[in-house]
Parts: C-alpha cells; structure tokens; sequence
C-alpha cells in the first residue's frame, strides 16, 4: 500500500518520521535514517547558544521502557546551521527543526535564526522533563506559557509549526487548544513520560546522572494514544505528530486510529535497531492490504467516537 | 521484533573488581570475574556513580572473566585508578563490532600505545585458531609500552617495538616497521631476533605473505596503517572511536560524516578500506554538545 501522508502541506514518502533527540546529532545521521526507512526526520533539539548536555549514563532501557537524560546537548545555532545544512543538501526527506531555549524571547530568537536553514516545519520542544532542574517545570506544563511560547515563535517565521507537548499534565486538552489558538499549526503528542527513576541496588544510587529522566519506550504507548485521541477529539482539525513508544507496524495504526496523521519513532530502534522505520512500513502496509484499507486518510481518527 | 532477550543490555551491572594489576605507572588492569561474551574489539561502558560513565575496550575476555587497561588520564580514569580490589564497577555492554579474521592467517597487530591491550586479546583468540602474528607496539617511550611480557609468552607471535624516543625498540612511528614487515613479504624473507641475557642473533626465516593487518590508537596512526594496506593490496580492520553517550545505537553521538553509520554499533572495528570513505576519518571527531574538532 502506499503509505504517502501529507502534513500541514509537506508529502512525507511515509508516515514515519525519527522522533527528536535520536539519531539527529548530525545530518549525515538524519540521512542514515532515512536511508532506512523513515519518511521524514526530527533533528535534536537546537538552542541558540551551547548547551551542555547532562553526564552519563545518560540513557538506560530494558525490555519494556527507556529512560533518558540526555539533557538536549547541542553546539548551538551556528553550529546546527552547518549541520543540518548538511541534510538540507540533497535532503532526501522532509526535515522538522526542533527548536528549544530556556526563556520566551529566545525562543522567538530560535525560531527566526532556524528558519534561514528553511526547514520543512519548525518543532517547538518545551516539554523536555529532563531539563526541569535546570529550567523549572517546562513551559508546555502551563497552558499560559506555552502558549506565550507558541505565539512569539509564530511571530517570527513563516513556516508551520507544531508544538511538543507533555502528557505530563492533568489538562492536555486545554493546553493544546492555547497553543492552537496562538497559532501554532500543529501538534507533537507526547514528549517522554515522568520524569522517572531507575535505583541501581548494588550501588545503591539512581543509575542515571541526573537521576531522573523521560520515560519513553512501550511502557508508554498507552499513555500517548490516549493524549492523541483526546486531543484529536476536541480539535479534529488540528494535525498531529504522534509518538511514544511506537514500535510496531500495528502500534503506528493505532495512534493514527487515535487521530494522528504522522507518527514519531525513537526508542523503537533500540527495540528492532534502525531497520526498525523499514520493519514498522512494510508491517503498516501488510495489515492494510489485509483489511482492504486503501489510504492511511481511511483510518486516521477512526476510534474516535464523539 | 528483535528477540528481547537478545536486546543489547543497556542497564549496568555491578561487578566486583576481583584483581588489579599495575601495568606501567600510569595504567592498571582491572578484572572482572564475570562471563561477558565480548568478542575482541568491542567495549564496555564503566559507571562510577557520582563520577561518569566511559566506554572502555574489552582487553581479555573468556567465561570466567574478562579485563580492562585503564590509563588515568582525566577524572574518570583516575577515580577509577583508586578503586580497591573489591570495590564495584557498573558495567553495560558488551557493545558494537569486533575484529574479523580467519584460520591459519598470517597476521600483524599494529597497537598505538595503549591500543596494545585490545590487540592482545585478538591475538590470543587468533594464534588459538592458528594464526601467526607480528605485534607492532608504538609509544612514546619505554615507560608506555604494555604487555609485552604476555605478547612474548604467546606461541607463533612474534613483537616488534618502536618508540618515539628510542628508548625500546626502533626508535620513530610504528609504521616504519610496517613498512618494512610488507617488504619482507614481498621477498618473503625476513629476520627473526633471539635474544639472551647479553646479545641478540639475527636468524634470516621464510616469512609468509600478510594476510590482515589490524591497527588500534591514535586516529592518525591508523589512518596510514589503512592507507599503507590499501596501497600494499592487504586486508587491514581498524578501530574508529568516537564520543559515545549510549552505546546502543539510538542517541546518535557517534555517528560518522559520509555514512552516518554509528560508531557503537556499525563500528568501532570495520575495514580500512571502510574507515577511509568516512569523510571525517583521520580528520575530525565531535563533543559531548556535538562540536567539531580536528585531531
């Protein structure tokens, strides 16, 4: 089947887009990644000036979730200009920028300096839960900064711009609907989940560096289908990226059936490794040419019941 | 999906030191009794809690234990040189791509400085399956040449030492001597020393045509054992490291220009002829925040 989807006007050749933070340190990786699969790429996190990153371990995963404190590491905007310039050459999919600061005006400063790159859309991550002890709780946590956020950031570019959020809330809805009502075009459901904690017992300490950080991984599947679905109830017409533990050809359906239109894959490689885009496609195509499903448009929302 | 219980293992695990062995003055072998599974040239991530985690080549490696040569070089390596036998180590791993060879080959080692230990353990796994080898260490002097006694104990292997002082050995880079091992091959002729407690004979023996050469340490060094073999017309593998967070493929740090391809995975060890088209090869690594440096 073919598996074409478009996203606020950009055909991606699949649905599958690399979540932000894997793969993205450099745009040779972004390429490998596409080379393997996925239909479009997330780049990490760029922030106007550098920005360390937090010691590791920065990231451990069993079997059934990750978790990672990375700490959104990044060289900064010059840096990421020759970087992601290296992708932009000959890119051979779709690129989502994602930007990120610790205040409101850099972050209008971000998203006007990323977009001389032009980027096919613009990411806002300011849902981060590992960098909390550093920059408070994120702005995506309250419905008035976020979208604060949301605003200054539409202000400076022209490029569509879909907002991260965090399932880590209790009104999901009601932050989504700030953020589009200041503008932002789309959305990403869900950055990772907690933060969480993982106690080495021979140690006796926590294992990660900074001691807690997002949980991702299968773990959290659940949890991202039903943040898409409620939001996708309340703004049917709002696109959105959904990701969270995705792993599998039938967890992409699902999140689609739960109203997303593109689906971000990240711990899922190391699940099946970076073959895993190729893997979730082939498995998506099979099940809808078993169950006579013509085009992803088909399906998407499809258990949502009003 | 990948089978889960073949899931790389990405928590650590606390492991006893069960021996520390001083090497020289600045580098100590820690054991760990411990069925790894490594198999030469892939690594081990080692957390210090409070302190760091860093990924360290495997040195030896069978089902009871397995080694680390660690240099104290920066933080990380120092705390670890004041660890005690019994103190615990968090290990992950192992992690990536080992060295490749074959039965009966006729091999050469070439080890820049502490690059020896890694070697080590492929030359013992290669001399069990029949392989002859050359061990070519390089240092800057004496006092930073390793192993040599356990690569002297090996059967069918023979060391070479250069060092940038004169202090052991040929006195300049490793590379004259691979130089030279590839024009004794070439007339398949070459001299073997045997020494005894005063003076050294030279004996002239049949020296077979190389068949791999494998190149671990400085980027630079292993850049011309890649280019040397490439215009020799012999097989060489060496060991690309670059800045690792994860070690199990998904963060990205150590992805290479050119390719892409994850040092921690698709890497460290692949073919030289590989190593050269990686764009940055011999030229440039990252940081932590992704920042480019030339070596």
């Amino acid at each position: 089947m073919n598996l074409e989807t478009e996203f606020l006007g950009v055909k991606f050749s699949n649905p599958l887009v690399v979540a932000s933070g894997i793969l993205g340190v450099t745009g040779a990786s972004l390429k490998f990644v596409v080379a393997n699969g996925a239909g479009g790429v997330t780049s990490k996190s760029i922030w106007l000036k550098e920005h360390k990153g937090h010691k590791n371990p920065v990231m451990i995963a069993n079997e059934h979730y990750m978790l990672n404190a990375v700490g959104l590491p990044d060289a900064g905007i010059e840096k990421a200009q020759l970087e992601m310039g290296k992708y932009m050459e000959n890119k051979p999919a779709p690129m989502i920028a994602s930007i990120t600061a610790g205040t409101i005006d850099d972050f209008g400063e971000i998203a006007e300096r990323i977009s001389e790159l032009n980027p096919d859309i613009i990411e806002v991550n300011s849902s981060c839960p590992n960098v909390e002890s550093e920059l408070g709780k994120p702005f995506a946590c309250v419905a008035g900064d976020v979208a604060k956020v949301t605003k200054i950031v539409r202000a400076r570019t022209k490029i569509p711009i879909t907002v991260k959020l965090s399932p880590n809330v209790e009104n999901l809805v009601e932050i989504a609907k700030a953020v589009v009502d200041a503008g932002a075009d789309g959305l990403t459901l869900i950055n990772t989940v907690g933060p969480g904690m993982a106690i080495d017992l021979d140690m006796r300490r926590p294992i990660l560096a900074n001691k807690v950080g997002g949980v991702s991984g299968p773990a959290i599947k659940p949890i991202a289908v039903k943040c898409v679905y409620d939001v996708h109830r309340a703004l049917p017409n709002i696109p959105i990226i959904g990701t969270g533990g995705i792993t599998t050809g039938e967890d992409a359906l699902e999140i689609i059936m739960a109203g997303a239109t593109l689906v971000g894959v990240g711990t899922a490689v190391y699940y099946r490794d970076v073959e895993c885009f190729r893997l979730i496609a082939e498995e998506m195509s099979r099940w809808c040419d078993a169950n006579g499903v013509k085009n992803l448009a088909e399906i998407r929302g499809v258990a949502v019941v009003r | 999906m990948r089978d889960l219980s073949s899931l790389p293992k990405a928590f650590p695990k606390a492991l006893p030191i069960k021996k520390i062995i001083q090497e020289t003055d600045n580098v100590k072998t820690f054991v760990f009794e411990y069925d790894l599974g490594a198999e030469p040239g892939q690594f081990v991530n080692m957390w210090l809690p409070g302190v760091d985690e860093k990924p360290m080549s495997v040195a030896y490696c069978d089902e009871n234990e397995f080694w680390v040569s660690i240099f104290a070089v920066g933080p990380f390596s120092s705390a670890m040189h004041e660890l005690k036998e019994g103190d615990k180590v968090g290990v992950r791993g192992p992690y990536g791509r080992g060295f490749t060879w074959k039965k009966g080959e006729h091999l050469v080692m070439m080890a820049g400085g502490y690059g020896a230990a890694p070697l080590y353990y492929l030359t013992r796994k290669a001399v069990e399956d029949g392989c002859t080898v050359e061990f070519v260490i390089g240092a800057r002097s004496k006092s930073h040449v390793l192993y040599t006694e356990r690569i002297e104990a090996l059967k069918n292997v023979f060391l070479h030492v250069a060092t940038s002082d004169g202090s052991l050995g040929v006195k300049g880079y490793n590379t004259l001597i691979l130089e030279q091992l590839i024009k004794d091959a070439g007339r398949g002729k070459s001299f073997r020393e045997h020494c005894g407690d005063d003076t050294c004979e030279r004996e002239e023996v049949d020296f077979a045509s190389l068949n791999r050469v494998y190149a671990c340490g400085p980027e630079l060094m292993m850049k011309s054992v890649a280019e040397m073999c490439l215009a020799g017309g012999i097989e060489s593998e060496v060991s690309v490291e670059r800045y690792m967070k994860c070690g199990f493929g998904v963060c990205g740090q150590c992805s290479v220009d050119g390719s892409g391809k994850r040092m921690c995975s698709e890497g460290p060890c692949m073919s030289g002829a590989d190593a050269l088209k990686i764009e940055e090869f011999g030229k440039y690594h990252r940081d932590a925040q992704g920042k480019v440096h030339e070596f």
